[in-house]
């Protein structure tokens, strides 16, 4: 007989709350309503992480000790990763880089951290999902593909339900726009209303769009009809309710440069009414930016020194490979799958320290791998979805091995 | 989407009747609704210039097989799971309103969409708008398919 569990997904930033996991002796038998993403998160690893200290399985005691001496013996030891980690274990790591006075940094340092920093600093209005739900008219994925990254995006939220104020769905009350570079699978959705831009020319479209706004006449150096541009820009001025999803090729494409789309949301804002949510993508990315603004006031590129947090692009993980780190503990993240391959080098580099519980391409070349519960599904939490909203998380297996938290308060008290 | 043409090119195209159809062209139409097998072609089995379209044939009509009685074929292998058919599908909303309606998984059995492990499986079939003699070309589980894994035959 198999135990039915309502789980909350971790698969990605969407955090799903209506999952049914059909679970016998801890085996999971079924998975009712998660995507493929969610279903392969809840199925768990290919191959389990075993405690290792140099390629050589050790105890898990052995492998936290050589853990907590290779970081106390580094001039500039580098923490990153934390996007698949639970809150508590982000504090943990946040009181773990003060410890050792070490620079801190998280994926959203190249991904979403200058959206969600306008966010937290007030200088951006968003919303939660479930607005977006009952509220939203229009619907604008700006250098996003949700459908790729976040399957059910459009289909619990932002698109195709039935909101409170949207009784006729997808068919009569809501218009979903998307601006990409390639027709992806969310622009095919968004039939005639996707405007395909040249790579990296988002800033001419923004600013294009803002003349439009303005009733002036807009210019584009590329080929796109203007009238096709016109007509957008009355419908952002007629919608009730927007939200902007602004997706990794929006802030790569606008590199640091936050102002123009700022000015965007504010023009939108005096004429109707819009806010933006970033399209985060690991399930507590956006949960590290909060915990750390709460701890120190910034996002992300954190340094600890001993008058105190600093912060700066040259504490970003990037800049810290490219220069002084001498050690680096991982945590929830596989670099070397995901970063470009000089600076996966310089990774295998220095004195690597790898907490996760599957084994992974960083695993292979970790001086020491420290396996945790999967957060989420062995360990519970709490987590900041993608519209900042806090989601207790519903662990249903039971296991013995440790969460990530306790991994990093032990390495703590190694040190002390 | 497999058409009649398509498969009519792959027939001997001699209108020759022993299938106990008036052309080939027919018989191209039994095939695709479901009635007919290709084996039932004597000059396609017999004859071996007809290996290549044997095969052909076989390929393209081995979805046609699993298709429900409305035509319905769920593509698994292309699904991602994302519930846009569950959420879209009128008679899912019609029946599970406070559900699938607003965009939760669905809360009854009444459902013809509903993902599981990571995949749509297609249930009731009979209350689907393409079924019984009211029917109606009801698009809407295909049209909001990003990956075209959902298709009517």
């Amino acid at each position: 007989m198999s135990d039915i569990t309502t789980w909350i997904c971790t698969g990605c930033a969407l955090l799903c709350e209506d999952i049914q996991v059909y679970a016998a002796n801890g085996r999971v038998e079924k998975v009712e309503h998660a995507c493929m993403m969610g279903k392969s998160r809840v199925t768990g690893c290919k191959h389990i992480a075993k405690p290792m200290v140099d390629h050589t399985e050790v105890t898990i005691d052995k492998a936290i000790s050589k853990a907590a001496h290779i970081l106390k013996n580094a001039d500039n030891p580098v923490l990153y990763g934390w996007g698949n980690s639970t809150s508590q274990a982000q504090i943990a790591g946040i009181e773990l880089a003060r410890v050792l006075n070490a620079v801190i940094d998280s994926t959203s340092s190249f991904c979403q951290g200058i959206t969600i920093n306008e966010i937290l600093q007030g200088q951006m209005p968003s919303c939660t999902l479930e607005d977006v739900r009952e509220k939203a008219d229009v619907i604008l994925y700006w250098g996003a593909d949700p459908m790729s990254s976040h399957p059910r995006h459009l289909s619990k939220y932002s698109y195709f339900p039935r909101g409170d104020m949207r009784q006729h769905g997808y068919e009569e009350d809501r218009k979903a726009i998307a601006i990409d570079v390639r027709q992806s699978r969310t622009a095919r959705i968004c039939k005639d209303m996707f405007y395909r831009i040249p790579p990296g020319s988002d800033l001419e479209f923004m600013k294009a769009l803002l003349d439009a706004l303005d009733g002036k006449v807009p210019k584009l150096s590329f080929d796109l009809d203007i009238k096709r541009l016109l007509e957008l820009a009355t419908l952002l001025k007629q919608c009730e309710f927007g939200v902007i999803f602004a997706g990794l090729g929006l802030v790569y494409s606008i590199k640091e440069d936050i102002q123009i789309l700022s000015g965007l949301i504010s023009k939108l804002n005096e004429l109707s009414n819009f806010s933006l949510i970033p399209m985060v993508g690991h399930f507590n990315m956006r949960g590290f930016n909060h915990n750390l603004f709460n701890e120190t006031g910034y996002i992300h590129r954190v340094k600890f020194t001993d008058k105190g947090p600093v912060s700066g692009i040259e504490f970003s993980i990037i800049e810290q490979l490219k220069g002084n780190a001498d050690a680096i503990l991982i945590i929830g993240s596989d670099p070397l799958a995901s970063l470009p391959g000089a600076l996966s080098k310089r990774i295998e580099d220095i004195p690597l320290i790898l907490i996760d519980p599957c084994e992974n391409l960083t695993t292979k070349a970790a001086d020491v791998t420290i396996p945790c519960k999967a957060s989420g599904i062995e360990e519970g939490g709490t987590a900041y979805r993608m519209d900042g909203e806090i989601i207790e998380l519903s662990p249903f297996v039971q296991s013995k091995g440790m969460s990530d938290e306790m991994i990093i308060q032990r390495i703590i008290k190694e040190i002390n | 989407m497999t058409s009649a043409m398509e498969i009519y090119q792959l027939l001997p195209k001699t209108n020759c009747k022993e299938c106990n159809e008036s052309t080939c062209m027919a018989f191209a139409v039994a095939l695709l609704s479901g009635s007919r097998q290709y084996t039932e072609c004597p000059p396609l089995i017999k004859d071996d210039k007809y290996h290549n379209s044997r095969i052909k044939l076989e390929e393209i009509l081995k979805p046609i097989r699993g298709a429900e009685e409305t035509g319905l074929i769920v593509h698994e292998e292309l699904c991602s799971g994302c519930g846009n058919c569950v959420v879209a599908c009128p008679v899912n909303v019609a029946n599970d309103p406070h559900g699938s309606g607003r965009g939760f998984g669905p809360t009854n059995d009444k459902v013809i969409f509903r993902v599981i492990d990571g995949k749509v499986k297609a249930a009731n079939i009979e209350e689907c708008r393409r079924f019984g003699k009211n029917r109606i070309m009801c698009n809407a589980c295909i049209d909001p398919c990003p990956t075209e894994a959902i298709e009517f035959v």
